[in-house]
């Protein structure tokens, strides 16, 4: 029984149970929320609300308050505030999101560096899952569990959302709320994220699951199964390859989660990478002469 | 009020004014569809239409004017479902994974509870759109699927499920062929023999005459209203279109 001592022996330290344990949990609930993000194409907002939450984080340790709370605080902050500009210069989206996000980051390593000895930066920028403690583990499972139960009891709406406001809007529905609702689930899921992998990396398993999924399938409920199946997978590999190989838990999880991108990208049937070459040079073989490499489905007539 | 008194139209925008910064979109713009009739919105690119879409639906604030659809406020009658939006075919995510069945289940929402949830009721209607618009076989099909045509009568089929009285249709025969086109004239033309009005915004003439019982000539106001004969005069149309008379591609 080689291969069960291999995946127990790791199971033996109470702290790395609690790390496989908030890791699963943040990735499943960033996995979910990914899928909204990557159709919305509020990827780079994930990347905002993560690295804005810096100063809540900071600033929670040293008044001593739960990490969570000045994280949510800062991220619905950075939220509101990329609203405002927005909506009162003619800035570009993006440009807006950069001005804010920087500059917020920027106030969190002031407010670490001039307080060294209470906050280790590091732990906050890279995650330090194998330090969690029990305290911790409550925060990420009740946060984790509070997103994951609203994501999905409004999954219809926000899918509708996402496809389609002005539908969504013309039947009556309050899509600025539902707007707010997915930025602040958004804004959750990057504080239950960011103990499992870190600031930094917390985009990650906010971009990436989901957009695996998208390249694996057409249908919305599939694309939600398989970018959490792909998340567990993947978060359970990096803390076995952090175990054996000592490497960064958070960077293990997240190269794993890349593996299995780059993976799909290169092989999934039938829009992987390689088969449309495959393809090319196969129609190019028969038909020397044909038009090749259009779009295979979804042509206008 | 009489009760004797006509009912009110469909649809009646008076004065409709709308700034872009400095750029005038409307107009002292008005338009009336009275109910269970079609009318085409003519006017090249920039002449407005999709402004006065967006001021009906309630999704930018007029400078002036007022809106009325079954003589309720935009806001009201879109609360009850009576307005329903086909959107022209480049506002649409073709690759977003949702089936047609989807997409026409979502005609059903204002009507569900708040997590959406299909009754049989919401089921019956899906099936019944679809089988209506001719692709209960195609339900399963990703939206992007579809040809042109069918990627019409999908929204369409969404604004029957939900039961919407008056109909907003955004360019509704761009990139759709011409046997397609034939079979989205029919069903417009059957939704209005039972009472539901249409407002579509176009660009192709022939279209207009063949399927539209009143006609406006948009050009940041009203140049023209009426009968389309009356409307798609030689002398009207050059003043809408300028020099650039478009022509159908065929």
């Amino acid at each position: 029984m080689d291969l069960l001592n291999w995946l127990t022996e790791p199971l033996q330290y109470g702290f790395l149970t609690r790390a496989l344990i908030v890791t699963v949990a943040a990735a499943v609930v960033s996995a979910v929320l990914s899928c909204w993000l990557i159709l919305m194409g509020w990827s780079l907002m994930g990347d905002a609300v993560s690295h804005a939450v810096l100063p809540g984080v900071a600033l929670a340790y040293i008044v001593g308050i739960p990490f969570s709370i000045g994280a949510f605080v800062f991220g619905a902050g950075a939220v509101a505030l990329i609203g405002v500009v927005r909506s009162t210069t003619k800035l570009k989206p993006d440009t807006v999101i950069g001005v804010v996000f920087t500059a917020l980051f920027a106030a969190g390593l002031a407010i670490v560096s001039s307080t060294p000895s209470q906050i280790d930066l590091l732990h906050i920028l890279f995650g330090n899952v194998l330090g969690v403690t029990d305290g911790e583990l409550w925060q990420v499972l009740i946060l984790g569990a509070v997103t994951l139960a609203v994501v999905l009891f409004k999954r219809r709406d926000l899918t509708l959302l996402a496809f389609d406001r002005t539908h969504a809007h013309v039947i009556g529905l309050n899509t600025k709320f539902l707007s707010a609702l997915l930025l602040g689930l958004l804004a959750l899921s990057v504080v239950v994220g960011l103990q499992a992998v870190g600031i930094i990396l917390v985009v990650a398993m906010l971009i990436t699951p989901g957009a695996t999924a998208f390249l694996l399938t057409r249908s919305f409920d599939r694309m939600l199964v398989l970018a959490v199946g792909i998340t567990v997978a993947a978060s359970l590999a990096g803390i076995y390859a952090s175990y054996y190989l000592d490497i960064s838990t958070g960077a293990a999880v997240v190269l794993a989660q890349s593996l299995v991108f780059t993976v799909v990208y290169l092989v999934a049937r039938p829009n992987g990478v390689l088969w449309q070459r495959l393809r090319v040079r196969r129609s190019r073989r028969r038909s020397p002469s044909a038009h090749v490499g259009d779009a295979p489905a979804g042509a206008v007539s | 009020m009489s009760t004797l008194s006509a009912a009110p139209p469909a649809l009646r925008a008076t004065n409709l004014t709308v700034s872009y910064n400095d750029v005038r979109a409307l107009d002292g713009v008005g338009v009336s569809v009275e109910t269970g009739s079609i009318c085409g919105l003519v006017g090249v690119n920039g002449s407005g239409k999709s402004t006065l879409f967006k001021a009906l639906m309630g999704l930018l604030v007029p400078a002036a004017g007022t809106v009325e659809l079954y003589g309720r406020t935009s806001r009201e009658a879109r609360q009850r479902g009576l307005v329903a939006y086909v959107p022209q075919a480049e506002d649409v995510d073709w690759d977003f994974p949702v089936s047609v069945a989807d997409v026409v289940g979502m005609g059903r929402y204002g009507l569900m509870g708040p997590s959406r949830r299909a009754s049989a009721v919401d089921r019956a209607a899906v099936d019944a759109a679809l089988e209506r618009v001719g692709l209960a076989g195609l339900r399963r099909r990703q939206i992007g699927e579809l040809s042109g045509g069918q990627r019409k009568r999908a929204f369409v089929a969404r604004s029957i499920a939900q039961d919407a009285k008056l109909l907003l249709l955004d360019e509704p025969f761009a990139g759709v062929d011409r046997s397609s086109e034939a079979t989205l004239t029919v069903l417009l033309k059957e939704l209005r023999d039972e009472g539901r009005s249409v407002l579509m915004s176009t660009h192709d003439l022939a279209g207009v005459s063949q399927l539209c019982d009143s006609a406006v000539l948009l050009h940041n106001r009203v140049l023209a209203r009426g009968r389309p004969s009356d409307v798609l005069t030689p002398s009207n149309l050059a003043l809408a279109f300028g020099g650039a008379l478009e022509i159908r591609e065929p």
